[in-house]
């Protein structure tokens, strides 16, 4: 498998690493081999992952939260995110999904629009993955149009009721805190929601085909009870909810290009050792013209991946180019699993290899964090000046 | 206490590691380097003393330019500093002559424990422990897989064949250990990061007071006279089991001389 991944990189993009991303790129893998790989199909057929137990072990990974800042975070450069996310994807899209919700979605809500207090009660327990967090913005009623979301927090002395509820939240079950989105009187605001509080509940979704190595849960807020001290200060109106999707899908477009390379890397250690008609399969023509077609696009999703990791460490990236990196990367991502998939033949449909599993994982990521159809609205409308999806 | 591990950088054994052809050393450039896979149990439980006693771990190798890699791994692993002997002249030292640099770099060093891997992928002598405790005259404590430390003394499971013994020495000893002795933590990214600043020390021959002479491949005791890559694996034999299956394994094993 190692030679695969040697023999993919066509255009030595990691020649370019730099000792310590080098260093970190290995040890993730290293990691993901011995403790992720061995149990991705379990998991994955079981419908089930010990989510709490692998946060703590990327916890001490210190992935968890790497980019953002203090408060027990490292600082990590956003490329350097982007590598762990695919180290983490190319075992299952599921796993990235455990590490972006905790860090790119609820801990980055509290390190940018939380309370000192929030951030010091939560930040540094949720970066050891000792306590995990969820983000809860979709309902079942408002997906691509969160602005049509039900769920409301009013006013009550000094305290808030909550009421309504919110669909497919990942690690919803299983969080000690969930940021939730709410309308008030003062706009969408966000709040943080201990598991316990009264009227507060979580049921976890089955019957999934797709990111079954995840936990999605349904959360309910019935005349909950919070304090003052549980909004979250600095976030206001759909912006903020929107800027941490905006890091959240940085690390999909990294990620996805991961997924995609394992499927490759399967396909192309299978064609070379299965014959038929007395060859390799990789010695047929149209097989290698699927290798050509997949690797060249694998490369592109990885440059493309570079690209959005240097604009956003340089502090310029804007919101229709991470729209780019989703759009190109998670459909293109889709694209080759399916054509890896075809490779392995009857083998292919079987959990027994990684390409099938992986298609059906980014069936969600073509959905989640902003559909396919909106990212693609999001560039029409940067290229022609007009919003269509308004 | 404190500790000095011995880490060697060694093809990895993954790759399709090659001699060179011309004076018979391992061909570097023929595959990536990595840290000797036993050598991080030697970390790990470098750390571990550190942890359980205080002081200080310090990495010591000898080796080529690349070898700052596997430095850096170590130090990522948590290891306070390291010295890296570096010297155009060390290329295709034997075990004896690493030995004696590895001897003359610990006295550069305050160190109660020297720790080992029991051997390297490469080479796969396993003799420099040995060696080094011998040349420095101090307690031989090798293929341990358990170490107990209480004041100056020193415990080990001794790994033999049949089984293990407990030997006991005291500091300051070499030890060297087999994998499975622990399991090697990973590099956290912060370790990653910090080690980016923390000392390495390269030395080179006359800093340890040693001369060309001393070492290299033309003054080495022992010589590679020739060597040929291993024949390509036979096809093996198909026992079909007709009710004789049994007999035919007995009857294999015993022209092999193994029962
Ligand atoms: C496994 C999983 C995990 C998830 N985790 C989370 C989470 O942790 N937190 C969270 O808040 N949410 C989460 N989501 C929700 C996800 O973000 C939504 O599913 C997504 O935003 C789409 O919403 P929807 O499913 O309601 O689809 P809809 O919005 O109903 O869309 C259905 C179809 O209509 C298209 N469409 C909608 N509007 C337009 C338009 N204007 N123009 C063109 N086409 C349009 C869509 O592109 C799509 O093809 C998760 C989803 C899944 C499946």
């Amino acid at each position: 498998m190692s030679d695969a991944l040697d023999r993919l990189d066509l255009l030595d993009l990691d020649d370019d690493l730099g000792p310590e991303d080098r260093l970190l790129r290995d040890t993730v893998r290293k990691f993901a081999d011995d403790r992720l790989r061995p149990n991705i199909r379990r998991w994955f057929e079981d419908g089930t992952l010990p989510a709490r137990d692998l946060a703590v072990e990327f916890g001490e990974l210190g992935v968890l939260g790497m980019h953002l800042s203090g408060y027990g975070c490292q600082g990590a450069t956003a490329s350097q995110y982007g590598l762990v996310c695919a180290e983490v994807e190319a075992v299952d899209s599921g796993l990235r999904s455990l590490v972006s919700v905790q860090g790119s979605l609820a801990m980055f809500c509290i390190r940018a629009y939380g309370s000192e207090e929030q951030k010091q009660r939560w930040l540094p327990e949720m970066a050891a993955g000792r306590a995990v967090g969820c983000f809860g913005l979709t309902e079942a009623d408002a997906g691509s149009d969160p602005a049509a979301m039900r769920t409301s927090a009013r006013r009550d002395g000094d305290d808030w009721i909550l009421n309504g509820s919110k669909m497919w939240i990942t690690n919803g079950s299983i969080s000690d805190v969930a940021v939730v989105w709410a309308r008030t009187d003062d706009g969408i605001r966000g709040f943080l929601v201990e598991a316990g509080t009264p009227g507060y509940s979580a049921q976890e979704v089955h019957h999934k085909l797709s990111l079954r190595a995840s936990i999605s849960s349904a959360l309910f807020f019935d005349d909950v009870r919070l304090p003052a001290s549980a909004m979250l200060p600095d976030g206001r109106g759909l912006r903020a909810p929107l800027g941490a999707l905006s890091e959240a899908r940085f690390g999909i477009v990294a990620g996805v290009a991961g997924a995609a390379r394992d499927a490759l890397a399967s396909a192309l250690d299978y064609a070379g050792t299965r014959t038929q008609f007395g060859r390799p399969i990789a010695s047929f023509q149209l097989t290698q013209r699927k290798f050509a077609e997949m690797a060249v696009a694998l490369q592109q999703m990885q440059l493309t991946a570079r690209r959005l990791g240097e604009l956003k460490d340089a502090g310029r990236i804007k919101p229709h180019q991470i729209s780019f990196g989703k759009f190109a990367n998670v459909s293109t991502a889709l694209h080759i699993c399916r054509e890896a998939r075809s490779i392995l033949g009857g083998s292919g449909i079987t959990t027994e290899y990684p390409v099938l599993r992986h298609a059906l994982n980014l069936e969600t990521v073509y959905t989640y964090e902003g559909t396919h159809e909106v990212h693609t609205l999001v560039l029409g409308s940067q290229l022609t000046g007009i919003d269509a999806f308004r | 206490m404190n500790v000095v591990v011995l880490v060697k950088q060694v093809p990895d054994t993954e790759g399709n590691r090659k001699l060179d052809p011309g004076d018979h050393t391992v061909d570097r450039a023929a595959v990536d380097p990595v840290i000797n896979y036993i050598d991080e149990f030697a970390i790990e439980e470098g750390l571990r003393l550190k942890e359980a006693h205080g002081g200080e771990v310090t990495i010591l190798t000898v080796g080529p330019e690349r070898a700052t890699e596997s430095i850096r791994k170590a130090l990522s692993m948590g290891a306070d500093k390291a010295v890296h002997v570096l010297d155009d002249a060390l290329h295709g030292s034997d075990a004896l002559q690493t030995a004696h640099v590895l001897a003359k770099a610990l006295g550069t060093l305050e160190w109660d424990v020297a720790v080992a891997g029991s051997e390297a992928t490469d080479s796969r002598m396993a003799v420099v422990p040995a060696l080094l405790a011998g040349l420095l005259d101090v307690a031989q404590l090798t293929q341990a897989r358990k170490v107990t430390v209480d004041g100056s003394s020193v415990t080990v499971e001794r790994v033999t064949e049949g089984g293990y013994e407990v030997v006991e020495g005291s500091t300051p000893a070499v030890l060297s250990v087999v994998e499975k002795i622990n399991d090697p933590r990973y590099p956290s990214f912060k370790g990653i990061m910090a080690a980016k600043s923390k000392p390495v020390t390269v030395l080179g021959l006359s800093d340890l007071g040693l001369d060309q002479s001393d070492v290299g491949l033309a003054n080495a005791a022992s010589e590679v006279v020739s060597f040929e890559n291993a024949p390509p694996r036979q096809a093996g034999q198909i026992v079909k089991d007709d009710g004789s299956g049994a007999v035919q394994i007995a009857d294999f094993l015993a022209a092999k001389k193994l029962i």
